[in-house]
């Protein structure tokens, strides 16, 4: 158990060589079933086809993240944040959920997009400017981005004590058994909102994960001017486990963020959970970050790059070659092709969207300013405004309700 | 449910009898709060001292011990918790209703209500309803302290995707409430703190719509007829405009019609804009700042709507462009009969 510590849970270093200690002992054998190097796995094949599923997530991940990148340079997008260099925080924490555990993201978590199964293009009409939200959340419970910094952290947790009040928490049926994660970064722990979910969270013992990606920079802020103390030091004032986890391996991830859904599942409550990783690259396509950081360190964490840890790990235990690298680089090379065909065929919605689903009744004020915006589209004269749109106005003239104190 | 249903009233509880009773404005809250705890198990209420203690009005007096801790939940004191948490439980099909203590505490939870309330239903296309209620008990007269007594209604109204009303009687606050919580749209419902105290006669068995049938959240009622002058009020301002109307009527025969808006958001105009082609006189009363407040947009639609019926400018009385004075001297800041009736002579003298 690594509830009050600070080193950080590694299990495969940047070198691709294992790491082995008393601290990590635990997640060593939680993460067995991923380990090639004689430590965990009994049979190997099947662990090496586990790990190389890892690395064809991460390669695809990184793929799409290139390529959205790219339609942005071409204007095809209007914004974009990369998540270059945090593809091992992200695959191995998604790939540790389970379908029925439910996801509130941030807003650049498209590796957990991609882990839900979603399809990278259903991600992309937010930062093409043709929808706010972009896809069903119900379809792979995995909700919409928020853009607004911690804002959801509070939803995960409202969302969890739900979960608790259907009675899906701790039951023994892993099927039935439900997890809550809310996704966000470094920046978002500065956040009052976060504060109070990781309270709220802690009192009801909601089956919440706070999955923190701590990639060094809220925008041009680095880490050291939101906390002087480790991320995740912030849980153990709220009582909850609060552990570190080399965000750029991707088992050590996969384990940790094992642990703290198992805790969620079972009735253990809440856990925090700090991934340090990198953002390789700009905050979002409009950033520049030569402008607060230097290149020297952008190197030194190129160095540490989590999907080439990942091969080296695959190839020093025999279990990648260049035919499969091929394959899999033909495969993102389809997946690029896929999001740009999908992209250039996304249309503006149509002009009367604006006004629909502002509310899920019919609202008097929105009728009103739809007509005379249809009105003034078809070039008629303007209507006025609210007349004949509330049908007869008799019944409530003369008052419907008892009389009270009237 | 469907849109245009209307629910049969439910006993609010086995032993509470139904027909009309009298009772005082909270009660009619309290027992409107019974019903929907009653009729629906995913309702919720929420908020800070709201259990054992029944919250600092007692509205939610008993209802903890009726329905247990986990439908009466006493939460942390954070005002933007208790809204995120609403807005997350409400995605998990829960009807959460929150309490906010006073109208000046809102504000740590402004974010969590105008980026993501009255937005998740837009920018979801409609894939996800909120139905949470946010009770706030508001307005002045009650002798309190600072951000104790403050009108904020417009700083939501102006939000596309809320729902902002206020009863003005008991009978309403039962009615509404209920409708506010059936609605899938989130609504922000104003309890005229002052007025908590007045008692009135509630019809218990009184039909509770839904969705589009819930008429008292987008239609007023005209409450006392009239053919003078057009007297525009809301929550605890009709009462001063019934006392008005009244009074001009005993003093000098002046016949004022009184149009209780109920809704805020939207703004029942057609209602408005009958009265004061009849009338041809219009003044809004509310305790929110006269200043950008929302007598402004009813002044400027009855005046695009009525232009040739006005025989004078729609005048208002509200409160004014200073913060809520203290409690000495906020009887000169609400708008009380007096400053109405002035309004009303002004009004009368085109």
């Amino acid at each position: 158990m690594t509830e009050h510590q600070d080193e950080l849970v590694q299990l495969v270093g940047p070198d691709g060589e294992p790491v082995v200690s008393e601290t990590n002992a635990p997640y060593r054998e939680r993460a067995a079933r991923y380990l090639l190097d004689g430590t965990g796995a009994t049979d190997a094949e099947p662990a090496a086809q586990r790990v190389r599923g890892l690395y064809r997530d991460m390669v695809l991940v990184r793929r799409f993240d290139v390529e959205a990148t790219s339609l942005q340079r071409q204007g095809e997008l209007a914004l974009f944040p990369p998540l270059l260099g945090q593809e091992a925080a992200q695959v191995g924490s998604g790939r540790a959920l389970r379908e029925q555990d439910y996801v509130f993201p941030s807003y650049r978590e498209h590796g957990v997009a991609w882990t839900r199964g979603m399809d990278f293009a259903d991600v992309m009409p937010i930062f093409r400017g043709v929808d706010h939200g972009g896809w069903d959340p119900a379809a792979h419970n995995f909700h919409v981005y928020t853009l607004v910094i911690g804002s959801h952290a509070l939803h995960a947790t409202g969302y969890a004590m739900g979960v608790q009040r259907d009675g899906l928490v701790g039951t023994g049926d892993a099927e039935r058994d439900t997890a809550v994660v809310a996704y966000f970064g470094d920046g978002a722990t500065s956040q009052g909102d976060v504060s109070e979910a990781l309270g709220f969270a802690s009192v009801n013992n909601a089956p919440v994960v706070f999955f923190c990606q701590n990639n060094q920079w809220a925008i041009s802020v680095p880490t050291t001017k939101q906390s002087r103390v480790p991320l995740a030091r912030r849980a153990w004032g709220f009582g909850m486990p609060g552990v570190r986890v080399d965000g750029n391996d991707v088992i050590a991830s996969w384990a940790v963020m094992d642990e703290a859904l198992e805790r969620a599942r079972t009735g253990g409550g809440p856990t925090f959970v700090e991934a340090v990783t990198y953002r390789m690259g700009a905050h979002t396509t409009s950033d520049d970050p030569t402008r607060y950081r230097t290149s020297d360190e952008e190197e030194s964490w190129r160095r540490r790059d989590p999907i080439a840890r990942v091969r080296t790990y695959l190839e020093k235990h025999g279990a990648w070659d260049e035919t499969r690298e091929a394959e899999l680089q033909a495969e993102a090379d389809e997946l690029g092709e896929h999001v740009r065909t999908a992209v250039r065929a996304m249309g503006a919605p149509a002009t009367s969207r604006m006004f629909e689903h502002v509310y899920a009744t019919p609202q008097a004020q929105v009728a009103a300013e739809r007509a005379a915006f249809e009105a003034y589209e078809a070039g008629e004269p303007a209507p006025s405004l609210f007349e004949g749109l509330l049908g007869d106005r008799a019944a409530t003239s003369t008052g419907t309700t008892a009389g009270g104190n009237r | 449910m469907t849109a245009t249903a209307v629910r049969p009233p439910s006993p609010a509880s086995s032993d509470e009898p139904g027909g009309v009773v009298r009772m005082p404005f909270a009660k009619a809250i309290t027992a409107g709060l019974r019903a929907a705890l009653a009729a629906d198990e995913k309702v919720l209420l929420m908020g800070e001292d709201i259990g054992a203690l029944g919250g600092v009005f007692r509205v939610t007096e008993g209802l903890q011990a009726e329905f247990g801790e986990d439908r009466v939940v006493d939460t942390p004191l954070a005002e933007s918790g208790i809204v995120g948490t609403a807005i997350g439980l409400a995605m998990r099909g829960y009807r959460p209703v929150v309490e906010i203590q006073f109208d000046g505490f809102i504000f740590p939870a402004y974010d969590q209500i105008t980026t993501q309330l009255a937005k998740i239903h837009y920018r979801t296309s409609g894939r996800i309803d909120l139905p949470v209620v946010i009770r706030v008990p508001f307005g002045g007269g009650i002798g309190a302290v600072e951000h104790h007594s403050e009108s904020p209604e417009v700083l939501f109204a102006h939000t596309a995707g809320l729902r902002v009303v206020s009863p003005s009687s008991p009978q309403d606050a039962y009615t509404m409430i209920q409708e506010a919580i059936a609605s899938p749209d989130p609504v922000l419902f104003l309890e005229p703190k002052g007025r908590y105290w007045e008692k009135g006669d509630v019809d218990l068995d009184a039909p509770v719509g839904v969705g589009a049938a819930a008429r008292t959240l987008e239609h007023a009622a005209v409450v006392r007829p009239g053919t003078d002058v057009t007297l525009v009020g809301y929550g605890p301002t009709v009462h001063t405009a019934l006392e008005a109307a009244k009074t001009a009527a005993d003093e000098d025969g002046t016949s004022i019609e009184v149009v209780d808006l109920r809704s805020v958001s939207p703004l029942d105009v057609p209602t408005v804009v009958a009265s004061v082609k009849k009338t041809g006189r219009c003044v809004v009363v509310h305790e929110a700042p006269a200043f950008h407040g929302p007598g402004a947009e009813l002044a400027a639609r009855v005046t695009e709507e009525c232009f040739y019926a006005l025989e004078a400018p729609v005048l208002r009385v509200g409160g004014y462009h200073a913060p809520y004075p203290v409690a000495k001297l906020e009887h000169d800041y609400l708008p009380s009969v007096d400053r109405v009736l002035d309004a009303v002579d002004r009004v009368l003298a085109h």
